[in-house]
């Protein structure tokens, strides 16, 4: 596999949202706007980035037995120099997405990549697949954001250009399910063919 | 390099080492971002407050003082002053009714006791529903309005306040947390009454109202 396909295999090969279905509880909870979900994605692409690249640096540094342990206070770091930042610098944003910025530790897709494939490979590589994940990542929290948000409130990035409210259970829980089920189904047929 | 060995003392050497560094990096973050993390919060209270009352030219927060909310908690009251002559009260109150999680608004009110003008603060409402009560529409109805004589209760339990369509809950829980902004502030004891208005607020007849709600 070259170094592109490495990179764009998390876009659409193995999106980790509609394909690999990791990380649905941030997926599902912050995509309630187009803006919250791009928000979501960047957090975790940072965090993404961040964990890839010094895992795949001091992979071998690690003994096989505390190679989770390690991992996890790498990530976690990660997470909360993320969740400061956005506190300081975009309070806004930070309070919308409230506790799922700190949950990012607990997302599978960020162990997932490190255990699998980060520490398994050389830095670049490595870098490349936590950049492809991440920004995937964001781009299918964005679409299903911008999807919600358009059938919910009628409104896109917050410009509304529909008046009155739109079909109410799309900004509610179950909508979530709905429309991400929808969307799997749709890049499953696109794959298919 | 060979990969490290799995001994105790490897294991024990990688986990602290990682551990300090990990711990270094977060010190020093937590350092550069402390002061603009305490700005930003400082920025939207004042925000809040200069929102909510009219204008003044002291600094409420300086000046803030805590009325008790007769429930075992207290809220905090800024008084807004221009050239002296208290112009209104902005009070950071909380409703624990709200949809999912508490609701924190900040209300403000003129000297005597009418809504000057409202703004919430912090809340976990479901996002195109409980959200719109941070709208005009629903909360330019409270302004104008001194709670002694306008029942702030919605529609469905008798009252005249026009809720939001599918979030009643949420509506209950913006009233309540004014209620509970009015009472502490002006139906309480503590209210020492300096701007002369007469304020005619039964405090038997709050209590009642709040029992009514539940």
């Amino acid at each position: 596999m070259n170094q592109l396909q490495n990179f764009t295999k998390g876009f659409f090969r193995e999106n980790p949202l509609f394909v690999l279905v990791l990380g649905l509880c941030p997926a599902l909870a912050t995509t309630t706007s187009a803006i919250n979900g791009l928000g979501m994605g960047i957090a975790t692409t940072f965090v993404l980035l961040g964990s890839n690249t010094v895992v795949s640096l001091i992979s071998k540094l690690i003994p096989d037995k505390v190679r989770i342990p390690s991992f996890i206070v790498i990530i976690a770091s990660f997470v909360t120099i993320v969740d400061l930042l956005m506190n300081a610098y975009v309070p806004e944003l930070y309070e919308k997405l409230g506790i799922f910025i700190p949950l990012i530790v607990v997302n599978c897709i960020v162990l997932g990549r490190a255990e699998a494939f980060a520490s398994k490979n050389d830095l670049p590589t490595a870098f490349l697949d936590g950049l492809g994940m991440g920004l995937g990542f964001t781009m299918a929290l964005g679409i299903l954001g911008a999807f919600r948000e358009i059938a919910g409130s009628g409104a896109i990035f917050n410009y509304k250009f529909i008046n009155g409210d739109g079909i109410l259970v799309f900004v509610l829980a179950p909508g979530a399910f709905i429309a991400l089920g929808y969307l799997i189904a749709f890049i499953n047929r696109i794959r298919k063919t | 390099m060979a990969k490290t060995e799995s001994t105790f003392k490897n294991m024990v050497l990688t986990l602290t080492l990682i551990a300090f560094v990990a711990a270094t990096c977060l010190g020093f973050v937590y350092e550069l971002t402390k002061k603009p993390i305490e700005m930003s919060a400082l920025k939207k209270k004042l925000d809040a407050i200069k929102l909510v009352v009219p204008e003044f030219t002291n600094n409420p927060d300086e000046e803030v003082f805590r009325v008790a909310t007769g429930e075992g908690d207290s809220l905090d009251v800024y008084p807004a002053k221009k050239d002296g002559v208290l112009t209104g009260y902005a009070v950071n109150t909380y409703t624990k009714s709200g949809f999912s999680g508490d609701i924190r608004i900040m209300a403000g009110f003129k000297p005597d006791g009418t809504i000057n003008y409202i703004t919430v603060l912090e809340h976990k409402e479901t996002p195109g529903l409980g959200t719109k009560m941070d709208e005009p529409a629903f909360k330019n109805q409270f302004i104008g309005k001194n709670p002694s004589d306008f029942v702030l209760r919605v529609n469905k339990d008798g009252g005249p306040v026009d809720a939001i369509t599918a979030a009643t809950i949420s509506s209950r829980a913006f009233c309540d947390a004014v209620q509970r902004a009015y009472n502490s502030l002006f139906a309480s004891g503590q209210w020492d009454g300096n701007s002369g208005s007469t304020e005619s607020t039964d405090p038997s007849d709050e209590s009642k109202k709040e029992k009514n709600k539940e």
